[in-house]
Parts: structure tokens; sequence; C-alpha cells
């Protein structure tokens, strides 16, 4: 089995902000080791002398000239917003005590 | 907010040995943003200035700004780095409401630029070598203000709000290796070495290099070890460190704060702290913890970048001459001590005194206009001394217009009041002015005869020997002439009339 427990997971559904129950994080601590384990067999098919892949089409150097192009207005940018207040988005207190 | 505990600098100095580390953040000046086109200006109305690919919208796709590409290399280069012939954008991850995606677009294993040097001038001619790890490509993020609580701080608002028109912008973060052996003159380090990288991106054209609109940022890593000692102590990063004095005093205060700590048996929180100008202390941030897990992994919506010979080659041609090459060379040049190209430079006159040198003014003659009346004028009207409206032409004009005797030193004063009262060139003033030096011999010796005339009793000292009283006559003669005399003339001719040798 790979290396991934449950304590693991939850650090990362911490990290990820993801709330997660006690038997969500059993059945997923499962489910990440078959991937895990899966993703190390493609490990060991590549040696050490092939680099990562981070993208699987070999394209370089997609770039565009500085030349302003499509612009939102304020109100279409605040449009999907769930709050807003003076032209900006409005967030919940971003921390909790003082 | 707690007050600190300090230790005496100097007690600190003879204890403890400082390592320091800097990021410095540049924001680019590019049009357009790092990875979508929507415009990059300073100070819009809030979120005008950005598209779907800035407010993270699913279904987006970042392209890159070419420019700020090039720009990144430039400024790799002028910073002795080598530039990576393959390197590829990774994601940050961190939930913060400044940043739409929940994730910063950033560079990690392989930045652009890597392994450079700067050598920093300290104020006594010290010259002390920065070793540069990185630096790399990555967006600014958009800006929070926060509503409700007191003083506007995080701290105990109700709510915030949100502009993300400098969300994408391209930044250059800039992270040097930790830097040991700077010693008391740290702080001092601190400040010569952030103020040496804004000169350099000003200088190579990227950036706007403006620190109080936080175009260059700094974070200031510091840490302490006892004399001797190889190991790093536990480091602190303090952030919003925005001004060249701030830089120098936030070390200065974290080497203080460091040393107390450490003296009372404590070990130092590896922690960000926030840097409060007003009251010139530092607070403690988030700990360093879980939080800063930043799982970054190859972004996948971009592809990487590849740099070729031929195009690092093209971009170092574009590179201007260093700014503290520069500095020496003009020096040299211009043959000023120390002291008087100092004071030069902290008067932001060398383009100035340049320009007008070159345009053939004597770098004498172009320092004793710039530092002399044209700054008194500047420092009187409050503007700065290029913005008075004195142009190097001027500047040269008038000394030309002295060198060939049609005016004097007193007159040319004068010339430069019609100059900047919208009068023409000095010599239409001169001319409008009536302000040329009175050359005529037969208009002199009238006024001369007048004077001596009026002050018999001086004129018997010249005749009996006593030349230096002819100072006397001359003053008389340049108030009658309204100084459009030329002294030296005048001073012939009253000894000449007298028949005294000078």
């Amino acid at each position: 089995m790979a290396a991934i427990n449950r304590g693991q997971v939850a650090h990362l559904a911490q990290l990820a902000h993801i709330e997660m129950s006690d038997d969500e994080l059993d059945r997923m601590a499962k489910e990440l080791a078959v991937i895990v384990d899966s993703v190390k067999s493609v490990s060991e098919a590549a040696g050490a002398d092939v680099p990562a892949t981070s993208h699987p089409i070999p394209l370089t150097n997609v770039m565009r000239e500085d030349v302003v192009g499509h612009v939102l207005t304020a109100e279409e940018a605040l449009s999907g917003a769930p709050d807003s207040a003076d032209g900006r988005f409005k967030v919940p207190a971003i921390l909790e005590e003082s | 907010m707690s007050t600190e505990t300090l230790v005496g600098f100097e007690e600190a100095m003879e204890k403890y040995d400082p390592v320091l580390g800097f990021e410095v953040h540049v924001e680019l000046n590019t049009k357009t943003k790092m990875f979508s086109s929507a415009p990059n200006v300073f100070g819009d109305e809030p979120n005008t200035n950005v598209n779907e690919v800035c407010l993270g919208l699913p279904g987006v796709l970042p392209v890159v700004n070419r420019k700020a590409v090039e720009s990144s290399i430039l400024i790799g280069l002028a910073l002795n780095c080598k530039i990576a012939e393959h390197c590829t954008f990774a994601r940050k991850q961190y939930f913060y409401p400044d940043t739409p995606k929940n994730f910063q677009t950033s560079q990690y294993e392989d930045p652009i630029c890597y392994d450079g040097w700067l050598d920093i001038e300290l104020e006594d001619g010290t010259v002390f070598r920065v070793e540069i790890e990185r630096a790399h490509m990555e967006e600014d993020a958009g800006k929070l203000t926060h509503m409700g609580g007191a003083t506007g701080r995080i701290q105990g608002a109700d709510y915030s709000l949100v502009d993300y028109n400098r969300s994408g912008v391209p930044l250059v973060e800039i992270v040097t290796k930790p830097i040991e052996g700077a010693g008391s003159r740290a702080p001092e380090l601190a400040k010569a070495y952030v103020a040496a990288v804004r000169e350099i991106v000003k200088n190579l054209g990227v950036s706007d290099a403006r620190m109080e609109r936080g175009n260059v940022r700094c974070d200031a890593n510091v840490s302490l070890r006892p004399h001797g000692a190889e190991k790093f102590g536990t480091r602190t990063e303090t952030k919003n460190v925005n001004s060249l004095r701030a830089v120098e005093n936030a070390v200065k205060f974290e080497i203080q704060r460091h040393a107390a700590v450490l003296d009372s048996g404590v070990e130092i929180t590896q922690e960000t702290r926030h840097w409060h100008e007003d009251t010139k202390s530092t607070t403690s941030g988030r700990p360093k913890s879980d939080a800063d897990d930043y799982r970054y992994f190859p972004e996948p919506d971009l592809v990487p970048i590849v740099t070729t010979a031929e195009w690092v080659e093209e971009l170092r041609s574009r590179l201007p001459e260093p700014p503290a090459e520069r500095r020496k060379r003009l020096q040299a040049d211009w043959g000023y001590t120390d002291l008087e190209f100092r004071d030069v430079v902290n008067a932001g006159l060398m383009d100035e005194i340049e320009e007008t040198v070159t345009a053939g003014a004597t770098a004498a003659a172009a320092r004793k206009w710039w530092m002399g009346e044209i700054a008194r004028r500047a420092k009187l009207a409050d503007v700065d001394p290029a913005a008075l409206g004195v142009s190097p032409a001027v500047v040269v004009e008038i000394e030309k217009l002295i060198a060939s005797g049609a005016i004097n030193d007193k007159l040319a004063r004068k010339v430069l009041d019609g100059v900047l009262e919208g009068e023409g060139t000095p010599a239409e003033v001169v001319a409008k002015r009536g302000l040329a030096v009175v050359s005529d011999d037969g208009a002199l010796q009238k006024a001369i005869d007048e004077a001596l005339a009026a002050q018999p009793d001086v004129a018997e000292k010249i005749r009996g020997g006593k030349v230096q009283a002819v100072g006397a006559i001359v003053g008389g003669v340049m108030k009658v002439t309204r100084g459009q005399a030329d002294a030296a003339r005048v001073r012939e001719l009253i000894l000449a009339t007298l028949g005294v040798e000078g």
C-alpha cells in the first residue's frame, strides 16, 4: 500500500478548505492510496534520465504582444459577486478574532 | 500590540552575527498584465482594469506577456544572473481574498534567472557583494481594504473590499542568498541593496520603481547567531517594508528584538513580522506553519518558456550602462570631489548636469548653476530643480553670454528671472530687458567722472597710491549703471582717468 494515511488526508483537506467527516477521511485515504500507487508505477517506468513532464504537448513560448485587449467594466466584473460595495468585491472578515 | 523588548544595537552586535536575506518584488511597467491583456495601470477606479483572467473566472486561459518575459531577462542580466534555457510556471496555492484563483501563478523549481550577484557600495566606499539566488516571474495580487475596524487594520475589521486592478500585474521576485558578514553594517547594507535594485530596474526602464506606489517592495529576512557559529539562527521575515529608510529601520529593529529574545534564553519563532512605519516596530504576523504548504505544481495552462542564446544576447545588447559604473565615469569626467558628487547625486541632479555638460557647458559651470541658483529657486518654489523650467540649453546659453562678456553673474540671475517668466531664450531676455553689460567706454567714462566728482576724497587717496580704494568708485559706477557694467573694465578706466598704474 502507498504511503498516504488518514492524517495526511486530513491535512490536505484543511489546506484545501474542504470540510470532511471521519467517514469521508477514511474512505478518501483508501481511494487516494490507490491513486498514489498507480502514479508510483508510472514513476517506476520512467528512469531518472527522463525529465518530469509538465505538459503532454511539446509546445513552448506561447506568448502574446504587450497590447491592451479585452477589459470588463466594474459593473461587469462585479456582476457575479455574492456581495459588493463601492465598486469592489465585498468579502467577510478575514481574521476571526482580533 | 505588545511592546517588544529590545537590546541596544551595539550590544546586540557584540554578542551576535546577523545574517540577512531579501526578497524584493518589482512590478513591471508593461502596458498589460502578466497573463492577460487587461491594462496594467496604477490608480484607476477599482475593478476597471480587469478581465476574466484577472478575476480567476472558470474556463479562462492565461497567455504570457512577451514583454514581461523580456523585462525579467533584462533584470536577470543586470543582476549578473544566468538565464534558464528552459523554465516553467507553477501554481502556488493559498486561500486569501486578494487572489481570486486561490493560487498565484509563479515559478518554482526553475526560475528564469538564477545565480547572480550585485556589488553594493556602502556610504564610505566599502563594496559588499550580495549573491542573488534567483529572480523569477509571477503575478501581483489584488488590493484589500479592511473596513470597520480601527485604523484600517485587518484586526477587528468587519469586512474587506477587494480591487483586482493589481491582480495579474507582472512581478519579478528577486531573492538573495543568505548574506553573511555584514556585521554592524547590516541595516545600512539592507538599505543600500534595495536602493541599488530599485535604481537598476529604473535604469532598465522595466519598472516605474516608485516605492511609495509599491512598485518595489521588500521582505527582509533577519536571523542572529553567536559570533563564530556556522549554523544560522532562526529567521523572521518582515513584510511591508516599503521605503528605503524603513528597510534600514526594520532590519535594525529585528536585530535588536532577536537579541533580546535570545538573551532571555527563548528561541526565535520562525514567523512573518509586519513593519509599522508609525511605531517604527514590527509585530507578529502569522507563524510559518501548515498555511505555508503551498503545494506547488506545474501550471498546466502555460507551456514552458525556452530562451535561445540569440534572444538573450539581443536583450543583453539593450542593457544600459549600470548605474554604479555610470556614476564612477561621470565623477571622473567632471572632476568633482566625492563630496561635491554625492551632493549632486543626493539632489537628484546627475541627469541634468550630464545633459548640460553634453550641451556644451563646463562641468564646473553646470554644477554651479544646478546646485546653486536653480536649486535655490526650486527650494523656494517647493519643486524639484529639474521641474523648475530651466533646461540644460538655457544654462549653456547663459554661460556663453557670461563668457563672451555680454552679461555678468549678477545680470545672469536677472536673465534667469526672465527665462522663468516665459520671456524667451536668455539672449531674448537680455535684449528685451536691456540687460547687456555696458561696454561703451563713452557711457562708462561719464559715469566714472560723476562718481569721482561725488567722492573727491576717495579720488585723492587713489591718486596718492591707495589703489585698493578704487573699489568704492567701482561700486558707485556699478550702482549708476544698475550693475550692467563690466567691473574689471570700470576699474581699468578709473585708474587710467586718475593716471595711476593698476
